[in-house]
Parts: C-alpha cells; sequence; structure tokens
C-alpha cells in the first residue's frame, strides 16, 4: 500500500520562537490508515497537523527544514487551496468554520468557490449529507444547531472537497459524551466504507483509540512512541509523560494481568472477553 | 451556601434555558454539574455569581439574594472560571491578567505580586509571565483564567468545563488542586461533560437536560444509573461499563461502582483474577 503521507526530517520553529515547536521528524501513514495523535500539551501535534494541509509553512511563519509529501505532492510546492482539496481541515471549535446561514449552502459553499458545474456541486452536497446523516438539518442555521450537530456539518463540508485524508484537531472536546462517541463512529465509518484515511488529534483516548490501528505519541516537538494502540498506550513511558491513558488500560495495569498472554484491552467490550 | 428556588431564564430571543431548576450547594461541598450541550448548566451558574439574574424564582448566595446585590460584591465570593477562557483575559501579560482583579479590589502592591506569584507557580505558568496570554495554548489559556481567579481567594469556585483541551498529567492536577480546595474548606462547583473526570473528584453530581435537574445525588448512584445517563446524554465511565459488563456474566457483582480502584478490588474479590 502507498504512503498517503511522508513526513521527512521536519522541523519547524515559528517566527519569534526560540524553539523548534516540531523536530526531526519521520512519519509515514498509509493510505485508509486511522491515526490517532496524542502527547502532552504543547508537545507539537497541532503543529504536525498544520504541517500536512500546508497552513505551515504558508500561513503561519517561521523556519521549516525537512519535508511533507502529501498524496505525492511537495506542500511547500503546493497552494493551501489545492491541498484542501487533498486533506480536509477540521478544527475544535466548530464554530470558527461555519460561515453561510443554512446547512445546505454552507455544504455548497466549497465547491462553489471552486468553479464546479451547479450539476456536480449538487451531488457533492447530497452526497456529504448522507456521508454525515445530516440530510435533517438541511435548512437550519448555524445557531440553531447543538455543538454535535455543528461538527457533523463542518465535516460534512470538508468533505464535499472529497479529500482523500481528513484531518481532525480535538474535534470532541467541547461536546457531550454521546455527541462526541457519535463524531467518533462517524469516523471510524467514513475511514471503513470510503477508505479515508483518518488523523485524529486527540486527548480523550477513552473515546478515541479503539477505533484507531495505530497511536502516535509525541513529546517535546518529537515522535516518541508509535504502534498498535493495544501496545503503543500499555508502555509506562507513555503513562509518565501524562497522556490519559483510557481507564479499562489503567485498570488492567492495576490488576497485574500478565501481559504476555493477553494485550491491554482498550474499551469495556475488550476487557469483559478476557476476563469472564 | 447557595440556594436556588425554582429559577426560570429565557435568553433574549433565544431557548428557555432552565425551567424551574431548585438546587442547593452546602458550604464545604464539591459538586459536578453535568449534561449534555444546551442543558442549561452554564446558564445555571451564572446565576451563582449575578452574572444572570432569575427571571422567576431566586437565588440566595450566603443569605445574599442575587437580586439585590452588585455583581462586584458577589465576584469575591463567587469566583467564576469561565468555559472559554478568551472570554475573560484581555491583558498584555500573564501576569497583568492576574493581577487584575487585585489590583481592582485594592490590594496593596507588594500582597498583589506576592499573590500572583503563587498562584502562577500553583498552576505551572511561572515560565509564561511576561508573555501574552494570546501566545499559549488553549489549555495554557484556560490556566491563567483559573489563575486570575484563585489569586483574590473566593470562597466559592465555579469552573466551566476546566477539562477541555488538557491533556493527562494536568487532568490529574487539577483533579487534586480542586480537592485540595475543598480540603481547605471551599465550596467548589464544576461544570463538566467529562465522566472520568467527575467520577474521579466530585461527591455529588447534578444531571442536567433540556432546562431541567433529572437527578441530584452521589456520583456511585447518579453515573451508574442508565436511564439518567442517557436522558443527559453522558455515558458511564469505562470501569463503570465494565463492572455492569461482568454482571451480566457473574452473578452478584456489584454494579455501582465509579474508579478503578473500586473495580479493580472488586474483580479480584469475585474472579480471583
Amino acid at each position: 500500500m502507498p504512503a498517503t503521507v511522508r513526513v521527512e526530517n521536519l522541523t519547524f520553529t515559528y517566527a519569534g520562537a526560540r524553539r523548534p515547536a516540531i523536530k526531526n521528524t519521520n512519519l509515514e501513514i498509509m493510505e485508509g490508515e486511522y491515526i490517532v495523535i496524542t502527547g502532552p500539551t504543547g508537545c507539537g501535534k497541532t503543529t504536525l497537523c498544520r504541517c500536512l494541509n500546508g497552513l505551515i509553512p504558508h500561513f503561519h511563519q517561521g523556519k521549516m527544514t525537512g519535508k511533507v509529501i502529501v498524496n505525492g505532492v511537495d506542500t511547500y510546492k503546493t497552494k493551501v487551496s489545492d491541498l484542501s482539496q487533498t486533506v480536509g481541515f477540521i478544527f475544535q471549535d466548530p464554530e470558527n468554520q461555519l460561515v453561510a446561514l443554512n446547512v445546505e449552502r454552507e455544504l455548497a459553499f466549497a465547491p462553489e468557490n471552486l468553479g464546479l458545474p451547479r450539476e456536480e456541486i449538487r451531488t457533492r452536497v447530497e452526497e456529504a449529507m448522507e456521508m454525515v446523516g445530516i440530510e435533517e438539518l438541511r435548512y437550519k442555521a448555524p445557531y440553531e444547531l447543538s455543538g454535535g450537530e455543528q461538527q457533523r456539518v463542518a465535516i460534512a463540508a470538508v468533505l464535499t472537497l472529497k479529500p482523500k485524508i481528513l484531518v481532525l484537531d480535538e474535534p470532541t472536546s467541547n461536546l457531550d459524551p454521546v455527541s462526541a462517541r457519535r463524531i467518533v463512529t462517524l469516523l471510524a465509518r467514513i475511514n471503513r466504507d470510503h477508505g479515508m484515511t483518518i488523523i485524529l488529534v486527540e486527548h480523550r483516548l477513552d473515546l478515541v483509540a479503539s477505533y484507531s490501528n495505530k497511536v502516535v505519541v509525541m513529546n517535546n516537538g518529537e515522535i516518541v512512541v508509535e504502534g498498535e494502540p493495544r501496545v503503543a498506550l500499555s508502555s509506562d513511558y507513555v503513562e509518565e509523560l501524562g497522556v490519559g491513558i483510557p481507564k479499562i488500560l489503567k485498570l488492567f495495569k492495576e490488576l497485574q494481568i500478565d501481559r504476555s498472554k493477553h494485550a491491554f484491552p482498550l474499551t469495556p467490550e475488550e476487557a469483559v472477553n478476557i476476563l469472564t | 451556601m447557595i440556594t436556588a428556588e425554582e429559577i426560570w431564564f429565557t435568553y433574549p430571543d433565544g431557548p428557555t434555558a432552565l425551567r424551574g431548576v431548585s438546587l442547593r450547594i452546602r458550604d464545604r461541598e464539591l459538586v459536578a454539574i453535568m449534561g449534555e450541550n444546551g442543558a442549561g448548566k452554564t446558564t445555571l451558574v451564572k446565576h451563582f455569581n449575578g452574572l444572570l439574574r432569575p427571571q422567576e424564582g431566586s437565588v440566595t448566595v450566603d443569605g445574599l439574594n442575587t437580586l439585590q446585590v452588585s455583581v462586584a460584591e458577589l465576584a469575591r465570593k463567587v469566583g467564576y472560571v469561565f468555559q472559554n477562557a478568551d472570554h475573560q483575559l484581555f491583558s498584555e501579560t500573564v501576569y497583568s491578567e492576574v493581577a487584575f482583579a487585585l489590583n481592582n479590589f485594592g490590594y496593596p502592591e507588594k500582597e498583589t505580586r506576592r499573590r500572583v506569584q503563587q498562584v502562577l507557580r500553583l498552576l505551572d505558568l511561572e515560565k509564561y509571565r511576561n508573555s501574552s496570554p494570546f501566545s499559549l495554548s488553549g489549555g495554557e489559556r484556560k490556566r491563567v483564567a483559573l489563575a486570575s481567579t484563585l489569586c483574590f481567594d473566593p470562597e466559592i469556585i465555579v469552573l466551566d468545563e476546566p477539562t477541555i483541551g488538557q491533556d493527562g498529567s494536568q487532568k490529574k492536577k487539577l483533579g487534586e488542586l480542586i480537592h485540595s480546595f475543598n480540603l481547605e474548606g471551599k465550596t467548589v462547583i464544576v461544570v463538566t461533560h467529562d465522566v472520568e473526570f467527575a467520577a474521579e473528584y466530585a461527591q455529588r453530581i447534578v444531571a442536567m437536560a433540556r432546562g431541567r435537574i433529572i437527578a441530584d445525588g452521589p456520583s456511585k448512584k447518579v453515573l451508574t444509573n442508565p436511564k439518567i445517563l442517557e436522558e443527559c446524554a453522558l455515558l458511564a465511565p469505562q470501569a463503570t461499563q465494565l463492572a455492569q459488563r461482568i454482571s451480566e456474566r457473574v452473578k452478584g457483582f456489584p454494579t455501582e461502582l465509579v474508579s478503578v480502584e473500586e473495580v479493580a478490588s472488586a474483580i479480584r474479590e469475585f474472579l480471583g483474577g
């Protein structure tokens, strides 16, 4: 399988900062993977995301060395607007992302700006609505939506550009648990049914870790652990870094269950099958 | 003590956010107010420091009716830390942000310096003393907002979604901090949808949905009750979910457990693990 994202020896220092936010980072993400990036506040995970969609170096000023190749193109040499058709970006606070008067107009906004034909715009809007399950919100204004609905609309709006990769920076942190779970399972479904690559930055590993096929842990601007979530998050080192490991995993550590027999579970479902 | 009696509140041109809420919070309690987005949690706690006044019903804080006292008077008693730090922060440096309230309350310069220093150390913000609050990360800005409230030492501290954007170790630190305020005799009210955090630190949970209180009781009762959780768009803590699943297979396994330690010891007892 080809790598859809390749980060090579990447170092980036924001203008005015003394130390790099990311240093000597290498990362390969295969097409169709579901990656969770985590780590203590200030570890560089948001900066890494900004490098994937070209906001760095084109929008945020600073010094960049190394290379970021996304879907075969070098982000340094590609405009953010061109990259936006490959990499969709979702922020923590969807309010900052919604601009139109109603949901349907919101979804049509980006493809209209690309100058696509009317029919194509209509098809894309309908497809995105269906993928995310927001048909019933079609004529609602952004302010009439709950936080979880706003976030789903923001995701649908990005999907109208048909990106290959979806990058989400703590998309659930303002949401109640049920709305948050809905977003996370939605992403899992988009990943499974459409093969879209998902790159999710999160602190709430209880909620997201079990859906991912790889967890990347960062600290001080570097990737320090990378691997299958049950393995990566089991290491005491990761817990000592201040990463909030899932409570179920913590419980298994507390029980001192022999790790060689069972991989540590991430969810109550996995745990009950090991225990009983 | 805070007493809310049958309070109703509707935002201008907006929804009715509170529909007859009655609640009593005694001194030295540590309470979490939980519920789905839009349940009315923030609207409720904004009544405790006079930022909002009830349109019907009454709120009294230590015997003072909030309709009859100024926000300034209440602000010293009830420190409110906003959910969105950007609604609270405005100064050029972290130091002046934190010192602002103290200057306003007329503390002498030397005392202000001492208190700011102390609270910046407590919240691990010393290194940002001369930085602009707006150059910090979201999680750090939230800690600055917390610092600017803690420094004037209010008797009642209200924290609105303090765990958002905080990593595991900061969350733990925050929880321990809240716990220690409580031990010092302060009343702490935390608005949160973080069930794991509430399970670990709150003694009492007030669960809200659609402008009403749905349940009010010890966290062991509220966070383990599927009906309440569903109505308030909450999920049980992971440890509770595991206990409930084990109980479906192991007769007599307790289900009213919320912490990792409790569930671990029940597993040792029942399954000999």
